[in-house]
């Protein structure tokens, strides 16, 4: 390709990137995807030291029948996946390690929301397109009032974090030492699974209940084997959420492939790099 | 003066078993306790009356004349195992920074007068060379080191060590007792050390308290360690048998139930 072509096709990128950053919807998108990115890179840093990947994946599938269900009984999906999401993860830190460490029992709990939710679907027939909406997100239907929601959630949940984040981390790296500096671990991880089931919900609305993964593990997973210490793997935790989620977005845009596809793609790509630097590289582990 | 620890009639049943019964034991400040007794005889059990998770039946205990509730803030405590911690990536200074009052509201935030802290007890237990690697990637030693220090933190009158020396080859374990030693004649804080096998503590402990058959025994080791206080203890036979700075305890039936050899076992 010569220069001058490069030159052409990267001013209409430019120019075509400048038309829709002019729109509401790719303006909603963008910040609907900052605010559930920076979320999930916070609660997904504390999912990654408590190893609690699993309970975060099922609260999403969990989910799916709130956000399939609500239409029944005229919320939206937003509200009716909030409600479910929140319930069973309260639920969860309260039944404590031995049922959230059980496959069967989560798994079952699993599949019968799925089970639930095509029920709800079939029920309310009048969204035939909300099943794709809701496993892989619709990251640029996202509505001013959606927006409003997101914000007020994405605010409570991290105040809610900043106060009782010095006392999670305790309890996640150390939990009998806390128990005995009287820490009640049943009430943090209940705090803890409420705001992961709030940043769930949240991603969803991005990414879909299917890559929730995406949002909540994977900058988080990738900060954690960058940094060795909290705040230097928080902060390249919502750095690479916030950034990833809008070069996603923006690709989408010039490209016509999908964000979800842009996103879940880029966080493999940086994710493998850093294994094999860490594989090759470092040797301290 | 007010004693460290005093244990008075202490009765604690799990499940319907009877773990403890009638447990007495007063313990003055600074002395070294090593805490012994077979598999299931409930020194787990007593270590977590003690550090408050688990109330007792009956019976009660006083740490510095407070309830285990209250005295939370003058005990150093360092569980069996690494609790739980061990597919982190986090640093062993960074777990260690997130141990130092990490029962307070707010954020993880270091402040300096906390890094001076944690900088002190990672220089008092040696670990400072290897404090900034990854605690997933230490050695078992380095590892209980690292443990060392968050019980050290704040300056503790009563440190609890729960099998600190368990998974540990005979040259690490003879290393950690000498930093505990250490920082016990540098601080005068009373030690209860937990431990499967009394001779690799022989030289550091003052007294020995041993349980067996939910029942206690306390004194020094000419006075606990006889055949006959440990036949008593048991409920049956057993033989202790004394060379000039070991201890073998030895069931009548020829099983040895304690030994120096296990220094590799696996713990309750």
């Amino acid at each position: 390709m010569s220069r001058s072509r490069a030159n052409a096709l990267i001013t209409t990128m430019i120019d075509t990137l400048s038309t829709y950053l002019g729109y509401d919807f790719v303006q909603h998108a963008l910040i609907a995807g900052t605010l559930s990115a920076i979320l999930g890179a916070v609660v997904g840093y504390f999912v990654i030291i408590r190893s609690s990947g699993f309970a975060a994946h099922s609260l999403a599938h969990i989910g799916f029948a709130g956000a399939a269900g609500a239409a029944l009984v005229g919320l939206s999906p937003l509200e009716g996946m909030l409600i479910l999401t929140v319930g069973a993860g309260v639920f969860m830190g309260a039944a404590g390690d031995k049922v959230n460490r059980s496959d069967l029992a989560i798994g079952m709990v699993l599949s019968m929301s799925l089970g639930f939710g095509t029920l709800f679907l079939k029920l309310y027939s009048g969204y035939a397109g909300q099943a794709k909406s809701i496993l892989f997100g619709e990251i640029f239907g996202v509505s001013e009032t959606q927006l409003v929601t997101m914000a007020i959630l994405s605010i409570l949940s991290l105040g809610a974090s900043a106060i009782f984040s010095r006392k999670l981390l305790f309890a996640s790296v150390q939990p009998r030492l806390a128990e005995a500096r009287g820490l009640s671990l049943p009430a943090l991880s209940m705090a803890f699974m409420a705001v992961l089931a709030i940043s769930v919900t949240l991603a969803s609305q991005v990414v879909g209940i299917l890559l929730v993964f995406t949002l909540v593990i994977a900058p988080a997973g990738i900060a954690v084997r960058m940094c060795r210490s909290f705040w230097p793997g928080i902060l390249v935790s919502v750095v690479l959420g916030v950034v990833v989620v809008w070069t996603g977005i923006l690709l989408d845009c010039v490209t016509t492939y999908p964000a979800t596809f842009w996103i879940t793609t880029i966080f493999f790509v940086i994710y493998a790099l850093v294994e094999v630097y860490h594989r090759f590289f470092v040797k301290d582990g | 003066m007010i004693p460290a620890l005093q244990i008075s009639n202490l009765n604690v049943s799990l499940g319907g078993n009877t773990i403890l019964s009638g447990v007495n034991a007063e313990i003055g400040n600074g002395e070294f306790i090593g805490i012994f007794g077979p598999n299931g005889a409930g020194k787990t059990t007593l270590v977590r009356c003690i550090v408050g998770t688990l109330v007792p039946t009956s019976g009660s205990i006083r740490i510095l004349g407070l309830s285990p509730s209250q005295a939370g803030k003058h005990i150093g405590y360092m569980p069996q195992g690494h609790g739980g911690f061990d597919l982190t990536a986090l640093s062993a200074r960074s777990l260690v920074e997130a141990t130092f009052e990490g029962d307070h509201w707010g954020l993880p935030w270091t402040s300096k007068k906390s890094k001076q802290e944690v900088n002190r007890v990672l220089e008092v237990v040696e670990a400072t060379s290897y404090a900034g690697r990854r605690f997933s990637v230490l050695s078992g030693g380095e590892r209980q080191r690292i443990m060392l220090a968050q019980a050290l933190l704040g300056n503790p009158r009563i440190l609890v060590l729960d099998e600190p020396l368990a998974s540990l080859d005979p040259k690490n374990q003879a290393l950690l007792i000498e930093c505990i030693a250490r920082v016990q004649k540098l601080t005068d804080v009373t030690v209860l050390f937990v431990a499967h096998d009394m001779n690799p503590l022989m030289n550091v402990m003052d007294r020995v308290l041993y349980l067996a058959g939910g029942h206690a025994a306390l004194g020094t080791v000419d006075e606990v360690a006889t055949s006959e206080s440990l036949t008593k203890l048991y409920g049956f036979g057993i033989e202790v048998v004394r060379t000039k700075n070991r201890v073998f305890v030895v069931s009548s039936e020829g099983n040895v139930t304690e030994q120096s050899e296990c220094t590799h076992h696996d713990h309750d």
